[in-house]
């Protein structure tokens, strides 16, 4: 394929346990990973973004299907072999050996002459700030440094790729924000393939150029940080991804690839619609609180209601409204600029008015 | 304080103590709790001091009369070097010293390898079916009367013996091996288990080979236990008496069986001098041992 591909899963399952008691862990999961990315895996606990780690760093091998890496099966190949290093969870730094040690034991098992491991070295320690302690053990050196170290070590033999699984999680939330920046900037200065795994969709979406959303051994949704938020294609994408409002809408005709949807208000509005979508179908509609608009109840709203809720949140304010012709709550987010909100409040008829593109119809 | 008192009890008796069964004695502490502490309840100390110098008593008796200028190893008649320089002099007293460090230091290094394997084999390998038996085929000397397995091993040899008229000290080295490998087994399975296995994938991740694996994260790590365990393995060698003397053929005196031996004629401080410089190696090994084990990773 083209060269610039750096790992590719194809149709990757993996299944635990002996029959009658299995775990698929990983579902017919396929992904193309490109070079110089910073690809995240995000999902919940459980959903498999480690196992899918472990396969492409070598810990295991698929149940079915193949890896790739740069276009060379690996899926048979121990780790050893493979040109791809991990940060490790609980950073399994090597405690009998000081912090240069630790970062050279790459390149001295690949057999590089020693003054290209010094060097080296001394270019990895300047990276992650660490110079002044690499004759320390690494049990003298703070969680934070740790971390450090664990990425040097294994940024060290220059990888095709770097395998990340949630390293940020153990340090408290200041560290957290500083290595997320420090990460990103290792990602730019070293030019490696980055995958990370978190569970956290705040750094997800701050850190990744692409994100693959991961629930159940399957992949749901591959896309830019802007994509997964803006334009999810399931209800786990976008419930998943910060707060939604869900609203079941039926299509009443088609023309084309549009269909025409009618909302609960009895406004009717146009909408490209999946071609398995007939007249009919009941679709459900992800939107928003922020890109929802409050306006006059009537014409112009495409929906309507009564403010059940008014919560101030400084920056902005918080709508709870309750939709008439739906048994529904909306919660939509106004930011205070003018500040007209102040004269809404808990009681008030209200119209809900929001942008065309910001009116997504999930899969399921 | 009470730290301190544990650490005593303990000490008293470490040559059952394997090192492994200390969180034992911690578990029970906790079971009992605040209410009931036995070092409060009236009549402890006294107890205590009562084994204490039942212990050592006779050892310190035993060492004290070493230096006993006379011949008897009851009636003081003051200091001297005597009897250590009469032992040092004893051409049979040095053959069996010698031939039980050959032993001793043969079965702790066989021993301690096999151990190690097999430490490594039950613990870095997916548990499989025979694992159990495995389990119980490296403790059974630990589960067999010694007096069982020396009859055992007599007989068998004979055999052997008859068969190919060898009768050299490999049947002691064989023999002094085979019950020192769970011995040596202990500490090492003990140290392999608690060790993180993600530091062996980190190897591996990092292109070292399974044996790269082994030389670099796994031994560093793993070898303050295989020298607790060859430690051990020496030690309960050099201790043997029963096998020893069941197994050794004409002439193949340890100094163990040679005291024994020298003990149903006249006994003269000599034989404390002797046992005295044999308890204070074992004191020394039994040391680097607890210091070994105790050292965390
Ligand atoms: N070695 C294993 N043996 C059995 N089940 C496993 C093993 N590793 C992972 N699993 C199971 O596979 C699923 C996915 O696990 P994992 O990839 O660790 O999830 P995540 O990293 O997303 O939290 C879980 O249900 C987990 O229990
Ligand atoms: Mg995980």
């Amino acid at each position: 394929m083209s060269a610039a591909v750096a790992v590719e899963a194809k149709n990757v399952s993996k299944i635990f346990g002996t029959a009658g008691a299995e775990v698929r862990a990983l579902d017919n999961v396929s992904v193309t990973i490109r070079q110089n990315e910073f690809f995240t895996l995000l999902g919940p606990s459980g959903c498999g973004k480690t196992t899918l780690l472990r396969l492409i760093a070598g810990f295991e091998m698929p149940s079915e299907g193949s890896i790739l890496l740069e276009g060379d099966e690996v899926a048979h190949l121990p780790p050893y072999k493979r040109h791809v290093n991990t940060v490790f969870q609980s950073y399994a730094l090597f405690p009998h050996m000081t912090v240069a040690q630790n970062i050279a034991f790459g390149l001295e098992m690949l057999g590089k002459p020693k003054a290209e491991v010094q060097q080296t070295v001394a270019a990895m320690l300047k990276l992650v700030r660490m110079e002044e302690l690499k004759d320390r053990r690494t049990s003298q050196i703070s969680g934070g440094q740790q971390q450090r170290v664990a990425l040097a070590r294994a940024l060290a033999p220059r990888p095709k790729v770097l395998l990340l699984d949630e390293p940020l999680s153990a340090l408290d939330l200041k560290l957290r924000k500083e290595m997320q920046i420090e990460l990103k900037r290792m990602q730019m200065e070293t030019g490696i393939t980055f995958i990370f795994v978190t569970h956290d969709q705040e750094e997800a979406l701050t850190m990744s150029d692409r994100i693959a959303v991961m629930s159940k051994g399957k992949i749901l949704q591959i896309g830019s940080p802007t994509e997964i938020y803006e334009h999810p294609t399931v209800r786990f994408v976008a419930d998943f991804i910060g707060e939604t409002n869900f609203i079941e809408a039926e299509v009443t005709q088609r023309i084309g690839g549009d269909g025409q949807i009618k909302l609960p208000s009895g406004v009717t509005i146009s909408h490209p619609v999946a071609e398995n979508v007939g007249v009919g179908a009941v679709v459900t509609l992800a939107i928003r609180p922020e890109r929802i608009d409050l306006v006059r109840p009537g014409a112009e709203a495409h929906l309507n209601g009564k403010i059940s809720n008014v919560v101030y949140f400084g920056t902005d304010t918080t709508f709870h409204v309750e939709i008439d012709g739906a048994n529904k709550h909306v919660t939509a987010r106004v930011q205070n600029r003018r500040g007209h909100q102040e004269v809404l409040k808990a009681g008030d008829a209200v119209g809900l008015r929001v942008a065309p593109d910001a009116m997504q119809i999930l899969k399921d | 304080m009470a730290e301190v008192a544990q650490g005593n009890n303990l000490g008293t008796n470490p040559g059952t103590n394997l090192g492994t069964n200390q969180g034992g004695s911690v578990a029970v502490r906790k079971k009992w709790g605040r209410g009931f502490d036995i070092k409060k309840q009236s009549g402890f100390t006294t107890i205590a001091m009562i084994c204490f110098v039942m212990l050592y008593a006779p050892i310190l008796t035993l060492v004290v009369y070493s230096f006993n200028a006379g011949t008897s190893v009851a009636i003081w008649a003051g200091f001297s070097w005597r009897w250590y320089e009469s032992a040092w002099a004893n051409q049979q007293v040095y053959d069996a010293s010698i031939r039980s460090l050959t032993i001793a230091t043969f079965a702790a290094v066989v021993s301690t390898i096999v151990a190690t394997m097999a430490a490594l084999a039950t613990t870095r390998t997916k548990p499989f079916p025979g694992l159990t038996f495995i389990y119980a085929f490296i403790n059974q000397p630990l589960m067999v009367p010694e007096i069982v397995t020396g009859i055992a091993l007599l007989i068998f040899f004979a055999a052997i013996k008859v068969a190919t008229g060898y009768t050299g000290l490999g049947y002691l080295l064989i023999a002094h091996t085979a019950f020192c490998i769970p011995f040596a087994y202990l500490p090492i399975r003990a140290r392999l288990e608690n060790m993180d296995l993600s530091l062996e994938r980190a190897a591996a991740d990092l292109y070292a080979t399974p044996f790269k694996t082994f030389r670099y994260v796994t031994l560093p790590l793993l070898w303050p236990g295989v020298l607790a365990g060859g430690m051990l393995a020496f030690v309960i060698s050099l201790d043997d008496v029963v096998i020893t003397e069941l197994v050794k053929s004409g002439g193949q005196d340890t100094l163990p069986t040679y005291m024994l031996g020298q003990l149903r004629r006249i006994v003269t401080p000599e034989m404390n001098a002797i046992s005295s410089v044999f308890l204070a190696i074992s004191i020394v090994m039994v040391t680097i041992f607890f210091l070994l084990n105790r050292k965390k990773t």
